[in-house]
């Protein structure tokens, strides 16, 4: 049988072939055609690169961020001004100043709350240590981290910029002592008592009162669902609770 | 400076202006100036997941003739504050610097004896980046609202400046 008896189709589709095997041989068998296999590949792979501005990447769910000063449901402000965390600062980047509730301009639960407020990003390091040492969860950290700026004054964050927004259904401080008196919320999960009173009266067991963190804004921007425990970052270290992924303890 | 400081702003050089402004922040070359830890996150942000080439600064200048923005990427100390100095003066005009990073703009944690506690009492500074390092996002952003900046500059401010 001689060349010519063979259809030229199946002749075509013969030589492809063996210029197929022969492409496959030198792109998988020799040094050069392995190296030039690497862009070829490339031209088919998804870019790794994050469109920053437009499309920014979700930061891990425990990303320290710039802070946050929260509040309760009712619109009181969590902060008592204890200073514990300018004193945990590395940085001495926190200052406090405290001041007094009266009943007639309550800013928080208990005696004292924050007149000021201030963390200075110039030397802020987002260590959170000031998070840990937060006796009230009043200081959490958000997932913002676009504040950069053209001055050193605009990185210095004061309490009208720092505090949280005043939850759905809560009013902005100062409150009235009266009107907390009258809500009879419980501020401290019963460890403490509620309601506060500075100026006579008794004091109450705060256990059987209706929880205040119910409906609380949480930094990073979930509600609870109705029927969830009450939100308390100060629980996450709990091994019974684990997230999907989370390597069985 | 030249005529253009003479005359009332938006006269004689508007559009002149935008599109030299235009240029300016689209190919802003970064100088080299790495120091510590937050060098580790301005490479980062060079490398292929951040790709500051998108915004035509791919080419981190070793020589600071050829730069016009310093990014000053870790703490200053004493001793390097005037090879600092002596980078930014040779960088030729229209010049940027940002500070990347708490210790660059104020010494950050560390308030002590050896390091420049803000690199502006060394250069003028255009732009603090704050964080310790800051993540790469946190640079792209800072150099995003600089670059928003050079393009709102008259050349009159440009000049007042040098």
């Amino acid at each position: 049988m001689t060349l010519d008896a063979v259809p030229a189709p199946v002749i075509t589709a013969l030589t492809f072939v063996v210029l197929g095997v022969l492409l496959w041989l030198f792109l998988t068998r020799t040094v050069l055609g392995r190296g030039f296999a690497v862009p070829l590949k490339a031209m088919f792979v998804t870019p790794e690169t994050a469109e920053y501005p437009e499309k920014p990447r979700p930061v891990a769910p425990r990303f320290h961020g710039r802070h946050q000063l929260n509040r309760y449901a009712d619109g009181l402000e969590r902060c008592i001004g204890c200073e514990l965390c300018a004193w945990a600062c590395p940085a001495d980047a926190i200052y406090v100043q405290g001041a007094d509730n009266t009943p007639e301009a309550r800013y928080s639960p208990g005696e004292r709350y924050a007149d000021d407020y201030q963390i200075n990003y110039n030397r802020c390091i987002l260590c959170g240590l000031c998070i840990e040492a937060c006796p009230t969860r009043a200081l959490t950290m958000t997932h913002d981290y676009e504040f950069s700026s053209a001055t050193r004054d605009g990185l210095v964050w004061t309490k009208g910029e720092l505090l949280a927004e005043v939850p759905p259904g809560g009013v902005d401080t100062p409150h009235l002592d009266r009107e907390v008196r009258e809500r009879g919320l419980n501020y401290y999960g019963g460890l403490a008592v509620t309601p506060p009173l500075l100026h006579g009266g008794t004091y109450q067991p705060a256990a059987a009162a209706p929880s205040a963190r119910a409906g609380e804004v949480i930094p990073h921007g979930e509600l609870p669902e109705p029927g969830d425990e009450p939100h308390d970052p100060a629980t996450v270290g709990d091994p019974t609770r684990q997230r999907p992924g989370d390597a069985p303890r | 400076m030249g005529l253009e400081s003479k005359l009332p702003s938006g006269i004689l050089l508007t559009n002149v202006e935008k599109f030299v402004n235009y240029s300016r922040a689209n190919s802003l070359w970064p100088a080299t100036f790495g120091l510590a830890c937050c060098a580790i996150e301005m490479m980062h942000t060079g490398a292929p997941r951040h790709d500051m080439a998108r915004f035509g600064m791919e080419v981190f200048r070793a020589s600071p003739r050829q730069a016009d923005l310093m990014i000053v990427a870790g703490r200053v100390s004493n001793k390097m504050a005037p090879v600092l100095r002596r980078v930014y003066d040779q960088m030729s005009d229209p010049k940027w610097v940002l500070s990347m990073g708490v210790c660059a703009t104020s010494g950050g944690m560390f308030n002590n004896y050896a390091l420049v506690q803000g690199v502006d009492h060394v250069v003028p500074v255009d732009m603090y980046v704050p964080g310790c390092p800051p993540r790469p996002e946190m640079l792209l952003d800072g150099i995003l609202k600089l670059h928003a900046r050079i393009q709102g500059e008259t050349f009159a401010e440009q000049g007042a400046k040098t």
